[in-house]
């Protein structure tokens, strides 16, 4: 899933000292999951502005939302007509910054502001821990590092061994709370009895792939015609 | 594969190491600026002690003048340098890019290295690179250096020969995978290695028996990375911050025993009797001795090791 953390509050309230009526509007499938932009989180950070404005004495109206998925088409036409119908003059998003860019770019001119800071594709971990599993680079290697990835999990990518930095299985860029993947992925190909996978040079990476390469897309022929 | 047969840039370090004598290396860090005197003061104070002085690049992340130029400097002030190069900043574009310039400028030893997270410099901040890792990077100069081509395939215009090392740690973790990695290294084009700062010698001398076993002794030199204690304190300060540097309780106990003015000497002495420990262990090839910012001891250190004087080809 997509991680996503909650912006400082006084940072949202400074998006929208120029505004009248907003509509806050939460996501119901990552953020909702990762406890940071669900409907709960939207009624908080509502609360908190039309507080904090009344405290100002500054009347505003703050309206509350929250669609499924605001990356898909589908479920945010109901909040463009909203937008449209109620004269709605800003909006912020709980969504992924996925969802705040697929909003903007059918906001016409309605300003739109992110009330979250997008972190990375994670793990749920236990009760309210996530950890960065993904990168997303487009070409997967974790076939040769047991299932597990060193470009998202090493603190410096690396991709034939750890550094000298790890020590009793930590990282030293933060040894309290980040792992040596290497030393996970040593630990498991032990296991795995295959060791010798270790002992060839992976060549320079492909990033062509990743976001290096420009601005990806992903097309299914079967129901888009890639021509 | 790294062959010992085989000339790769003929320059002063490699020559030192194919004829067989004990070589000598040791550091000069840029400084944080372009003061070019103060990098002249460390040159001549290292002068004819060593075969060679790496030249750090912005070592532990910390902005300083460039590895290239001051490298260069180096060879201008008759200091053959290793030139040191992280790919923290730079992808293999640049790395390319700078290691044709350094050569141009007449620099022979090239130290292929990941680099120190930015996390620990003064630009925190930062976005890093590492478009490829270190043993990625002695694979592209080693291409560029024996096949003509530059890592895309196309070719390189003139030789661009480099005599390539690598950084070993024996002491950070998976212990049983350090000396894979030493191979890996070798496989990827290194030709010599510099070690990390040694004081646990039992566990250096176990990974270079390891390494020994592998036949690595046999295709690459081995140089033991020492560094003299200036106190207890930084002593003490190394073993508990220093990330994959383990200074056993006795070598700690050994310079806190002595009144803090004999500090530094018993540091020293230290440093000498390390020097003899790792000339008596196979497969070491030469000393490494990083005197951080103590560039005016090295001279003395060397002498009283009886290193001097240093061959002259």
């Amino acid at each position: 899933m997509i991680v996503a953390d909650p912006k400082p509050f006084l940072q949202v309230k400074g998006y929208l000292e120029d505004f009248q009526k907003v509509l806050v509007v939460g996501c119901g499938t990552c953020t909702t999951v990762c406890l940071s932009g669900g409907e709960a989180e939207v009624q908080i950070l509502a609360s908190g502005l039309r507080i904090a404005f009344g405290k100002d004495g500054r009347k505003k109206t703050i309206l509350e939302g929250c669609v499924q998925r605001q990356c898909d088409l589908e479920f945010i036409v109901p909040v463009l007509s909203q937008v449209e119908a109620e004269g709605i003059d800003a909006v912020v998003s709980l969504a992924c910054g996925v969802g705040v860019n697929f909003l903007a770019d059918r906001l016409g001119n309605i300003p739109i502001f992110p009330g979250l800071d997008t972190t990375f594709y994670g793990a749920n971990m236990q009760q309210g821990l996530w950890a960065e599993m993904c990168a997303g680079c487009g070409s997967c290697i974790v076939a040769y590092t047991g299932g597990i990835c060193p470009v998202a999990r090493c603190s410096k990518h690396l991709l034939n061994g750890p550094c000298g930095g790890s020590e009793k299985g930590k990282c030293e860029v933060d040894p309290k709370n980040i792992d040596c993947v290497w030393q996970l992925i040593y630990d498991r190909l032990k296991r795995l009895g295959r060791l010798e996978d270790l002992r060839n040079l992976l060549p320079a990476k492909d990033w062509s792939t990743a976001s290096d390469g420009g601005v990806r897309r992903s097309a299914r022929e079967q129901l888009y015609d890639v021509k | 594969m790294s062959d010992k047969s085989v000339v790769k840039s003929g320059s002063n370090l490699e020559r030192v190491l194919s004829s067989g004598h004990f070589a000598v290396t040791c550091e000069c860090g840029p400084p944080k600026g372009a003061d070019v005197e103060h990098l002249e003061k460390k040159i001549a104070l290292v002068k004819g002690c060593v075969d060679a002085a790496n030249v750090t690049d912005n070592q532990t992340a910390v902005v300083r003048m460039s590895s290239i130029a001051a490298s260069y400097i180096l060879v201008k002030n008759g200091v053959e340098p290793v030139m040191q190069m992280v790919t923290r900043d730079r992808n293999r574009i640049a790395a390319q890019s700078d290691l044709f310039g350094a050569y141009a400028l007449g620099i022979r030893n090239m130290l292929c290295l990941t680099g120190d997270h930015q996390t620990f410099g003064n630009h925190p901040k930062s976005k890093n690179v590492f478009d490829i890792d270190s043993l990625q990077l002695l694979d592209v100069v080693r291409t560029i250096r024996d096949s003509g081509v530059v890592n895309s395939g196309d070719p390189v215009q003139g030789g661009v020969k480099m005599f390539l090392g690598a950084a070993a740690n024996p002491f950070a973790d998976p212990f049983e995978f350090r000396v894979i990695r030493l191979a890996k290294k070798i496989d990827a084009g290194a030709d010599f290695v510099q070690t990390q700062c040694i004081y646990d010698m039992n566990r250096f001398r176990e990974f270079m028996k390891m390494a020994c076993d592998m036949g690595l002794d046999r295709k690459c030199y081995i140089l033991a990375g020492l560094t003299p204690l200036k106190s207890a304190g930084m002593a003490a300060y190394m073993n508990k911050n220093v990330a994959g540097i383990s200074i056993p309780d006795e070598i700690i106990k050994r310079i806190r025993g002595v009144a803090k003015t004999e500090q530094a000497e018993e540091g020293i002495r230290l440093l000498l009797e390390q020097i003899q420990e790792v000339r008596e262990i196979p497969g070491v090839a030469g000393v490494h001795i990083m005197a951080i910012e103590w560039e005016e001891r090295v001279k003395e250190i060397t002498e009283r090791a009886g290193l001097l004087p240093r061959p002259r080809f």
